[in-house]
This record gives structure tokens, sequence and C-alpha cells, in this order.
């Protein structure tokens, strides 16, 4: 009945490795780069985003101070409200808290250790994912029900929950009382160890597929090892739907962070992200000093919605069906 | 004619896409008469099928009716509300779809949806309603049906699905049956059972029935007068045995060519050269003028209206004896 | 019928064992009870005492059997923190998480049912992509900021409803109920949209997925023709045919919301299994979190083959499979 909308041909730049030459001719020409000027809430969203990550890059260059060095405070400054209300005070634009922190100094360095935990958590969680995908799918059998049923169990629990455990258990053998630094990375290997289920079954899925495909047979002929396959010929073909998963997680693995600080069991105040800032400035809501709360609050609501969009853009942009 | 029951004029029905309007129904006009049966024939996407939902009022949109007239025993039905055509649908006309699996809702039971659909049009308890569709079943076919009316869709063979299907579309004692490649989904062996029933029901109670199928050998078999239809538009319409046996259109002639017979193994199969085009490029003037063995250049400008040619009625410009302009 | 069940049983038998591993291992190595017990100057012979007495030098299949055998019977060792029973504090903490649940599920499958429907049935209008964009916004806000934003508003801003705990409760046997005071519902209301409002989009976008998809089947195409009614075509056959698999999701969903209940308890300090267990996590009190783990997984498993179970006679196609396959 009505015309079939006959799709231009499905050109993934950001998997195959586009020739050298002429490779941004070609990204500018694809239907990627088509569907992304085609929507405005997808370039507003791309742009909110490269600018939280310049942000928190240049945060030290931005901040009118480093809020986290005692000797930068002063009690003086303290529980100033925003500059545009009356009993605001340069330079403190979005006002100060109980010890004098600066408020969107202190957003800026938040947003650094979110930014840094969430990408840290991705990677790992990627790189676990795609590892034990890539393994349960060509070596099948019994390491592949081993694998995924381990994936079900945890596919069926929060990974907040799971988070949470880790991250009890991970303090209970390390000692309670972390440095910062170690802190980081047990929330980066909280997040990791939540969320590789998912990368795991789209890899799986995608080299079952692969595996019986003629040019595997063949990479086997001439006598290819079998990582050499996996990594080389399978992994390119499953790029763009961990692409997806990817920034989704992202925006996930910074939720999971945020929440862990808020509970109390991540970032301490000594260094904090902006889950942190958030519980800190909880504290001061009832007594009418909204400001510290409020703006940590929208700047991590703005970053999870504009990645969010990203990734809902990808994944339609990526999933000719859908479309 | 006195006993026409449905009578379509002129009809057009068109889709808005992103590339333009695209008119899937182009001036389709046909009879069917109490207790006929036409069949309607042409390949898949010539309009057979839209033209039928276009008489139930099922177009959905972005597709709507463009212009003509449909007319039910004489009232005109293509303008009424929607509430009212609701009441039309079901009631005054019934209809079967292709694929009798995917027609009935899983989760009730087959006695659920007919009982549902009589109450929907007819005064009836509902006892009295069971009983009727008791009665249906067993009309239509299906042993032992007051066991069988507890039973769900899946308990049934698609042969059987398809009757339950046929019992909804007459529960209400409709004056037209639309059916819709009935027996395309249906194993060969079902096909004649089906073709005959519905046959059978139209004679039984003066029903006009109007079957749309790609099928020649289901036209030949059932119907009584056949409507090619070609592009959104009628190519050629009349009585069955006359279509067959001697077509006029040349895409007619094709059709017809393209039918197997016992008797005559030796004979080669005609095919039809290209395929029918696409409703974004319909060609001007005839639109089977680029497939023609027989266009000149008069097909390739101006559309033909229909002509009688006795009994039949043939859309082309072949039989137009009087003397046109632009006629080379 | 008989053997799904059963397969099913025994499927939700191996989870059990394999949390049962992880609680236990975590219970027994993650933390070592005797430090957690005794002070810094316990000798080394009275620490040796203390691990004879508790079992902790018998083979480890043995110990394992043990903590198998008392958890079977809820007896999952004494709290760091609190020196009471863990199994104790977790029952008295229950009703309240599971009061908060089951009314944030009840919310959520209204709201999101209803949400649904309409931008299913009414995609163009100017509300049902209002629907979209809350549920977009829905998906982004972390729980807890949505806690804290209606604290802002209705507690500090408005003064309507309490910011924290659970009012005044009834007992009625062990169980201690919220839903019988005013002061009770009062504060149940903040707590339960905060933690079925992630629910509620999750339930909106299925039931709108689904109702589209339902819409365009054949049967609901085949209804039309017959001439039903809107009405009886949108919620007799659409709305029934798109509830099995939503009431399925949302039956799964029951686990994640008593999980999720950590993060809204600790918002509204709610007097829950989740404060506790969050408290359990800073203070770094195994034996809490490996009990709090196991009944987590316990209800987790107990609603999945209920659904399971349930799904077979909701759909009737599957009953009969199912018991045409034996």
């Amino acid at each position: 009945m009505s015309e079939a909308v006959v799709p231009h041909k499905a050109e993934e730049p950001l998997a195959r490795g586009a020739a050298q030459t002429g490779w941004f001719k070609r990204a500018v020409e694809s239907d990627l780069f088509y569907s992304f000027r085609r929507s405005k809430i997808t370039m507003i969203a791309a742009a909110i985003t490269l600018l939280f990550f310049l942000l928190a890059v240049f945060a030290s260059l931005l901040a009118v101070q480093n809020p986290f060095d005692p000797a930068q405070l002063q009690l003086l400054n303290s529980r100033i409200s925003p500059l545009w209300t009356a009993d605001g005070q340069s330079p403190f634009l979005l006002g100060t808290d109980e010890q004098g922190r600066d408020v969107l100094s202190a957003i800026l360095y938040g947003l650094r250790i979110s930014l840094l935990v969430g990408i840290l958590g991705v990677v790992l969680s990627g790189a676990l994912g795609i590892l034990l995908g890539l393994t349960a799918g060509y070596f099948g059998g019994a390491v592949d029900g081993l694998i995924m049923r381990v994936a079900d169990v945890q596919l069926s629990f929060p990974a907040i929950l799971i988070a949470l455990l880790i991250n009890g258990i991970a303090k209970s053998l390390l000692g309670n009382k972390l440095d910062e630094m170690s802190m980081l990375g047990v929330l980066v290997l909280a997040i990791g160890l939540s969320f590789w289920v998912q990368y795991a079954r789209t890899v799986r899925g995608s080299v079952m597929v692969e595996k019986n495909k003629d040019y595997v047979a063949a990479a086997q002929l001439i006598g290819l090892p079998a990582p050499v396959i996996m990594l080389r010929h399978v992994l390119p073909n499953t790029m763009g739907p961990i692409l997806v998963i990817a920034t989704i997680n992202l925006a996930l693995a910074i939720i999971t962070e945020a929440t862990l600080s808020f509970l109390g069991s991540g970032m301490p105040e000594t260094m904090p992200s902006l889950g942190t800032l958030i519980r800190i400035g909880n504290n001061y809501l009832f007594a009418g000093e909204w400001w510290i709360v409020a703006f940590p609050g929208l700047a991590l609501a703005i970053l999870i919605l504009s990645i969010n969009l990203l990734g809902d853009w990808l994944r339609d942009a990526l999933n000719p069906k859908l479309r | 004619m006195t006993d026409t029951v449905l009578s379509v004029r002129s009809l057009q029905v068109e889709f808005a896409s992103r590339r333009g309007t695209l008119r899937a129904i182009d001036g389709v006009s046909f009879d069917i008469a109490k207790g006929e049966v036409l069949g309607v024939v042409g390949e898949s996407g010539a309009g057979k099928s839209v033209t039928g939902l276009a008489v139930i009022g099922l177009i959905d949109p972005p597709g709507r009716i463009a212009g003509g007239e449909i007319h039910l025993a004489g009232t005109r039905i293509d303008n009424l509300p929607p509430e009212e055509m609701r009441r039309v649908r079901g009631k005054r006309i019934g209809m079967i779809f292709q694929d009798p699996l995917t027609s009935l809702n899983p989760l009730y039971k087959i006695g659920d949806q007919i009982v549902e659909t009589i109450r929907t049009h007819l005064n009836l308890s509902e006892l009295a309603a069971r009983r009727r569709a008791i009665d249906l079943l067993a009309e239509v076919g299906i042993p032992a049906p007051e066991k069988r009316i507890d039973g769900y869709p899946h308990e049934f063979s698609g042969g059987m699905r398809q009757r339950v299907v046929i019992a909804l579309a007459i529960c209400a004692e409709p004056e037209l049956i639309i059916a819709d490649e009935p027996t395309t989904a249906l194993d060969v062996s079902v096909q004649a059972q089906i073709i005959s029933l519905i046959k059978r029901l139209g004679r039984d109670h003066g029903t006009a029935v109007m079957l749309v199928t790609h099928d020649m050998g289901v036209i030949a078999e059932a119907s009584d007068r056949v409507a090619v239809m070609y592009a959104g538009r009628v190519a050629e319409i009349g009585p069955v045995q006359a279509v067959v046996k001697n077509p006029l259109h040349p895409y007619a002639k094709g059709l017809m060519g393209a039918i197997p017979t016992l008797a005559g193994e030796d004979k080669r199969l005609v095919q039809i050269p290209g395929s029918m085009p696409r409703l974004s490029a319909i060609p001007r003037g005839c639109s089977f003028n680029p497939r023609c063995a027989f266009a000149f250049d008069r097909c390739r400008v101006e559309r033909p209206e229909p002509l009688a040619q006795g009994a039949q009625s043939v859309a082309c410009h072949l039989y137009d004896n009087a003397p046109a302009e632009s006629a080379a | 019928m008989l053997a799904f069940t059963l397969r099913r049983a025994i499927q939700a038998i191996g989870v059990m064992i394999a949390v049962g591993i992880i609680s236990f291992s975590m219970f027994r190595f993650a933390g070592d009870p005797v430090n957690q017990m005794v002070s810094m100057d316990t000798s080394g012979a009275e620490r040796a005492a203390i691990r004879q007495s508790l079992g902790l030098d018998d083979p480890v299949i043995v110990q394992f059997g043990r903590y198998v055998a008392n958890a079977a019977q809820f007896k999952f060792g004494i709290s760091y923190q609190f020196r009471l029973p863990v199994t104790n504090l977790l029952m008295e903490r229950m009703p309240a998480t599971l009061e908060l649940a089951i009314c944030a599920t009840i919310f959520a499958m209204l709201g999101g049912i209803l949400m649904g429907v309409y931008s299913a049935l009414r995609r163009d209008t100017l509300l049902a992509h209002a629907f979209q964009a809350i549920s977009l916004i829905g998906i982004s806000l972390p729980t807890f900021l949505i806690g804290i934003l209606l604290i802002y508003l209705f507690s500090v801003t408005l003064g309507w409803l309490p910011s924290f705990g659970r009012g005044d409760v009834v007992h009625i046997g062990w169980w201690t109920t919220g839903l019988l005071t005013l002061s009770g519902l009062k504060a149940l209301i903040m707590p339960s949209i905060t933690l079925g409002l992630f629910q509620m989009t999750l339930i909106m976008r299925l039931v709108r997925a689904e109702m589209l998809e339902v819409m365009r089947t054949d049967y609901i195409r085949f209804a039309r023709a017959r001439g039903l009614t809107t009405r009886a075509i949108h919620f007799g056959h659409a709305l029934r045919n798109t509830l099995v698999p939503v009431i399925t999701v949302a039956g799964l969903q029951f686990g994640s919301v008593i999980a999720f209940a950590i993060i809204t308890e600790t918002v509204f300090q709610w007097p829950g299994m989740g404060l506790l267990f969050v408290q359990a996590v800073q203070n770094v009190d195994i034996p809490i979190m490996a009990a709090y783990l196991m009944m987590v997984s316990l209800i987790f498993v107990t609603i999945n083959l209920v659904v399971d179970i349930l799904y077979t006679i909701v759909d009737p196609r599957l009953r009969s499979t199912v018991s045409r396959a034996h």
C-alpha cells in the first residue's frame, strides 16, 4: 500500500575504519551525520555534553578557587546566596556553602570526578563484557553456559544493589577508611562489575551469528589464531550496538556513581563528585540554602539527560529497523 | 438495476507520503448484484485489497478516499460519520481477511468473539446470541459446534479457523461479504472447501460477495463476474466465462495466458514482460502501455475510459472505433 | 504444566544456591567474624577458642552446609553494629519496605498504564507528547534528586507532607502498618512517588509500545471489520492483549522496586530494610549485607516463579502448549 522507504546503504563510519583519505567527506555524507543534522534536540544534547566535558577538563582554569584546598576557603564567605539574589556577592556566581566554598567551583571539580568515574566504569565494564561475550560466543559449551548463567542471575538484580555490595566487600577487605584515589578505584570497579552483562550478551549474540559465516571459516583455514579472528573480524561487526550500549551506560554509570556517593558509599567529602555535593547540600535544604543542593542537582540532571538523548538518537540512527 | 447491493463509482484512494500523494485507486467503478459473486483479480499492489478496505471504510491515515462514491443498497456509505460506518461494518458488510491464524484474538474463546459481534449488531440476549453462534458454527461446517464454541483459536486448524472467521463475517446477516484473499494462506486441499462454502453462503442468503484474489483458478471456480485490476484501475470487467475465454484487454489476455490448463499441456505459458509500475511512477496515458505489445501513440498520452463490448467492459483504446483527434 | 512449574522451581533453587555461595563467601571471607567480635587486646588463644566455638576451623564445605541450614531457618548471625540477631533487625524493618514497595508499584502501574494507553491511542496530541517528555525526564533524573525535589516542594516550601519517617504505625501481630493512620498515609505519598516514578516511566513506555504493536495486528483490524465499538476494541481487545506482557514485566520489576527502595529509604529516612542495608555498607556490617542479599534474592526468585505460573494462566496458548509438552 504505502511506498516502502528504501534506506540508504547502511554505512557505519564509526565502526569500520574508513580509508584515511576522504574519511571526513564520508562521515559528513553518512546517514549517521544526516540524522544528526536533522534532529535539533540531538545537536543541543551533543553541544551540552561537549560543554560539560570541556568544563570538567578545564575546571582548574575556570574555577575561582580550588574548593577543596582548605587554604583557599574563608569562613567569612560562607552561605552566600547566588549572585542575582539580594545577598549575592561577586565572584560567587552560584553562591557558597557552609565552609565558604564557591558552589560553581565545586560543581566544576565535582563534574570532573563524576565524568572520570563514569568513563572509567564504562571502559572497564565494556572491556569485561566484550571479553566475556567473545569467550562465551566463540567457545560455546560449558564456558558459554557458565558465563551466561552468571549474566542471567546478575541481570535480575539492579546494578545499584550489586555496586553497593561490591563497595561494601571492597571496604571490608581493604579497611573501612580508604583514601580518595582508592575510593575512586573501588567505585570504578563496582560500576564495571555491575554493567558488563549487556555488552557480553550483545557480543555473544553476534559472535554466534558471525562464527558460522564463510569468512570466519576461511580465516580459520588460513590458520589465523582464534583471538585474532575474534578481534580483527568478528568484533568490528558489533561496534554499532556496543557504542549504543556504552553511551546509554555512561549515563547509567554517572547515575550509579552519584547515587553511591549520595548514599555515603562513594566519593568522600574531601574529593566530592556531583553526588557527594548533593549529599552535602541536602543537609542545608531545610535551612533555606537551596542553592547548595540545587545547582549540583541541576548539573547532574542536565548532564544525564543530554547523554541519554544522544544515546537514544544513536540507537535509532544505527538501527535502521526502528526507523 | 433494483437488486444492486454494492455500487462503486469512480472511486479514488490516496495515500499521503513524504514524497507526495500516491494514488492507489484511480477511478474504479463496478456493481455487485444480490447473490452475485464478483471476483476482483490482479497482481499484488494493483489495488484490489485497498478497494475492499475502502468499501468497508477501513482506509487508515495516511490513506483517504479522495473521490467517487460508494453506495450500499441505495445508500451512500463512503461519507458516513465514523460511528454510523462502524454500525455498517459487521452488520451490513462482513469481511474475511487473508490469514485466519492472525484474524482471531488469541486470548478469547471463539464463542466469546462471535457472541460479542452478534450482540454488537443485534438486540439479542447473551443466551440467544450463544445459540445463534452455535448455529452459525454448524452452518460453516464446524463439527460439534456446541463443544468447539468454548475453544480458543489456537485449538483450531487453519481451515477451521477460516470457517470461524466466515461465521463471524456472516453473523449479522450482512448484505455484502468482502473476502480478501480468503484462501491464500490455506492448504490447497482446504481452499476448495472454503471457496465452495463462501459461494454456498452467498447463494443461500442472497448475499453479494466481493472476492478479492490473485488466483485466477479461484475466480473461475467461484465468481459470476470478474474485474481485472491493474495499477489502481479496472482494466476489464465482465461475466467470468467471457473474460476467461475471450479476454479483451491486452493485460487480461496476458493474465489468462498465464493460467496453466490441463488440456493445453504443450502450450507455453505466456509471460507479460516487465512488472507493474510503482504507485509513485505510474506512466502517463494508459498505465499498461510500457508493457503492452499493442500500444500506439494515443496510449501514451490519453487515458482510456471503460468501453462496453457486449457484456464486457474494457478500458483500452484498441476498442475505441470512434476516430479520435489524437490518433495517428 | 506441572513439569513446567517443576523446571522453573529447580532453576529458582539453582539461583538461590548461587546467591547462597556468594552470601556465604562474603560472610566467611570478606569479614573475619572473629575480628569483628573481639577487642584489640584479645589474646591469640582466646581468638582460637572463639574460632573453634564458631566452627570456623571446620572444612569450608561443612561451614557452607551449616550456613545454608541456618539460612533456611532464617538465622543469619549477629549484626556487628547492633549486636542483635540480623533476622530480627530485618523482620522488624520488612513491613516498612514492603508497604512502600507495594504502594510504589500500584502507583507505577496505574500511572504507567493510563499514560501509556493514552499516548498510544492519541499519539499526536499535546498531552501524549508531554507524557513522552515526562518519561524521558523520569529516566534521566536520579531517584534521589526526585526525592529531594519533592521534599523541597511539599515539605520545605508548602509544609504539606512530612519529609522523613513513616508517621504513626499500627501493630498487627509482628507486622507494622502505616496504612491505617492519617500521618502514616501522608508519610507514604512522597516516598511511593519517588520510588514508583522510574517504574512508571518504564511501564508507560512498555504499554505504549505494546499497544501500538497490538493495534497493528490482524485481529484488531478484523475486530474493526466486525464493527465492534472503538471502546470494545481498545479496552476489550487491545488493552487485554497489551497487559499480558506488561503485568509480567511489572511483576518481575517488583524485586527491583524493593532493591531500589534502598535509595528512597535513605532520602526519606524510611525505617525499612534498604536503610538498614545502606548503613550496613557504610559500617561494613557483613552479616546484614549477606542476609539482605539472601532476603532480596528470595523475594526475586519467588516473584519470578509466581509470575511464570501466572503467565501460563493468563495466556491460553501457553497453557495448552505447556500441558501438551508432557
